[in-house]
């Protein structure tokens, strides 16, 4: 009588470590693709990337440094923070010059049709992100004094994104010495609120 | 009972969602869109043909007092090997079914239909119930989805046929419990026309 | 203070049924009555809390280390299942009069979707509650599952009185059953809606 259920579970078990075993490698290939894909949208072209670990938001996260022909073109940070329905992590593309590149939301559990709008690439809120020079735009959205659009009835998700863009700028900030001025400056345009 | 009708029963006498009142909660859940809807169906299609199958395999040598948990240890298999499948070759489904997958082991729908038909019908007679079944969950699925997202999102299959938002209460919580309760009403009502 | 938000995001914000679909089916078979509704919530809150406790420690100390996360939904329902037995022969014994008004459902709890939605939330989502995300602790899982039955048994007395009060009244024979139900369960949803950012 147990003895059936054990077979079962047995058997069961090796069929599954047996599965298991065939799919570990495209599972593992469709998350770093899926990763690939978004450092491509937030840093410019690149040949290769160079995984390592920085401080960011007070967490340990990842940050990769995108190479083109012996040159750093960009770093996409991971930052995540505490959106409205939950965690949220941006996947932040700052440029070797301290201004952000473009960013792409990694995970999100915000509402859909409000929060969730931070996922359309195509948003107001989405494109202003392009390009941005934190030394000359403060760092908050309009209702904190700020200069970034916050989406419709979503300040609580709009500020939690704008923290993770600052808190990447901040972790760039700490990690470049070689960029010297450029990275001060962003850093004093960020305290000067 | 002939094998065409073995499948087509589980379209609308035998409909899991409108009739036999099983498997809720992915219905609730997992209808945000219709190709949400769709690949849940499908999921849960996947899962209940293989169970199908092997359970009506084993029946016959299960002893009775161990068979609920021996069901289940072979429905929650073929559930782990979906959620594999699912993680390497559809991801972005993966992520929006989420919690859902894996909770198909205790869709009422699955083990239901094991007990109730597998147990004591041939192999190619359970997968052809399991077949009719998920093609009915599906099609209950996708119109539920469909619906919800035609007034929630005011588009359909992706498709946005209109600028701006919709009445997004529909794509949340509330709005799946009013569409399924106004969906079986008139499902309720079609199928009595047509008896 | 953080358990106290916990508590109030499991029971209001995101309430188990009304905001993440769990647990429908018996939440729709047994709350025509007021009575078996409380009795089985009373069982629910036990079964989800003893059942987070082990499966926690089932994943953190056995699939972990040996690389067997693979198992997980397997291991998961099956400690459930075992737990669920252990109650019907503990129940029999101690108060025979609630096991037989609860009858077929109590077996079912094994296949209540919020038992094992709960379990697995617990070990692969990073919380918030109103700080960083983070994994739960032992402590917090328990906390957040044991408010997370509490929520389940709220919606379900509410929604017992409801319909105690909806068979009294005049209702379009289409509707008659388990459509209004499902209206009913809409319209509180909105209502529990209202509770949302307020763990902000």
């Amino acid at each position: 009588m147990t003895l059936v259920l054990t077979l079962t579970c047995l058997v069961c078990s090796a069929l599954l470590a047996f599965a298991h075993a065939l799919t570990e490698e495209p599972i593992r290939k469709a998350a770093a693709d899926k990763l690939d894909r978004a450092i491509a949208v937030v840093v410019p072209a690149f040949d290769s990337t160079e995984a390592m670990k920085v401080e960011c938001g007070g967490t340990e996260s990842n940050c990769y440094k995108a190479v083109k022909d012996g040159e750093t073109v960009g770093y996409a940070f991971e930052s995540t923070t505490s959106g409205f329905g939950g965690m949220l992590t941006v996947l932040v593309g700052i440029t070797p010059d301290g201004k952000v590149y473009n960013t792409d939301v990694l995970v999100n559990n915000e509402t859909p049709g409000l929060g969730a709008k931070c996922t359309e690439k195509n948003s107001l809120f989405r494109t202003q992100w392009e390009g941005l020079d934190p030394a000359v735009k403060i760092l908050a959205v309009k209702q904190d004094n700020g200069d970034i659009d916050a989406i419709t009835a979503s300040t609580i998700t709009s500020r939690a994104y704008t923290l993770a863009v600052s808190n990447a700028l901040s972790a760039f900030a700490a990690m470049a010495p070689e960029t010297g001025e450029q990275a001060q400056n962003n850093e004093e345009g960020i305290e000067n609120e | 009972m002939n094998k065409l009708k073995l499948i087509t029963k589980g379209f609308v006498k035998d409909n899991p969602t409108f009739v036999l009142l099983l498997g809720m909660c992915p219905t609730l859940a997992t209808t945000t869109s219709a190709v949400n809807g769709l690949g849940m169906g499908l999921a849960t299609l996947f899962v209940l043909v293989l169970s199908n199958m092997a359970i009506s395999a084993v029946a016959r040598i299960t002893p009775d007092k161990v068979h609920i948990p021996v069901y289940i240890v072979i429905i929650a298999s073929f559930v782990t090997l979906l959620q594999f499948m699912m993680q390497a070759y559809t991801p972005a489904m993966y992520e929006t079914l989420g919690l859902f997958i894996p909770l198909i082991v205790v869709n009422c729908i699955v083990l239901g239909r094991a007990e109730a038909f597998a147990s004591r019908n041939g192999v190619l007679d359970s997968a052809l119930d399991g077949l009719g079944v998920g093609l009915g969950f599906t099609l209950s699925l996708t119109v539920l989805g469909a619906v919800r997202e035609i007034l929630g999102s005011g588009s359909v299959f992706g498709w946005k046929f209109i600028t701006g938002d919709a009445m997004l209460a529909f794509v949340m919580a509330p709005g799946a419990f009013l569409c399924l309760g106004y969906l079986m009403v008139l499902f309720n009502k079609l199928t009595k026309k047509e008896k | 203070m953080e358990y106290f938000l916990i508590i109030i995001s499991a029971i209001f914000v995101n309430n188990i049924v009304l905001a993440q679909f769990l647990g429908i089916c018996p939440y729709l078979g047994v709350s025509n009555k007021l009575s078996t509704a409380t009795g089985m919530s009373g069982a629910v809150c036990f079964v989800i809390t003893l059942a987070t406790l082990v499966t926690f420690l089932i994943n953190k100390y056995l699939l972990i280390p040996f690389n067997l996360e693979f198992l997980q939904t397997i291991a998961f329902i099956l400690v459930i299942a075992a737990l669920v037995q252990m109650v019907e022969i503990v129940l029999k014994k101690i108060s025979p009069s609630l096991y037989s008004a609860l009858g077929i459902f109590l077996p079912l709890i094994t296949t209540n979707c919020a038992v094992l939605g709960v379990a697995i939330n617990v070990v692969t989502k990073q919380f918030t509650f109103g700080q960083e995300a983070h994994w739960l602790n032992l402590g917090e899982a328990l906390v957040y599952a044991f408010a997370t039955s509490l929520g389940y048994g709220l919606a379900m007395v509410i929604f017992a009185g409801l319909r105690e009060h909806l068979s009294l009244n005049d209702v379009p024979k289409a509707f008659k059953g388990v459509p209004i139900a499902l209206v009913t369960v809409g319209i509180l949803a909105l209502a529990f809606m209202g509770f949302s950012g307020m763990v902000k």
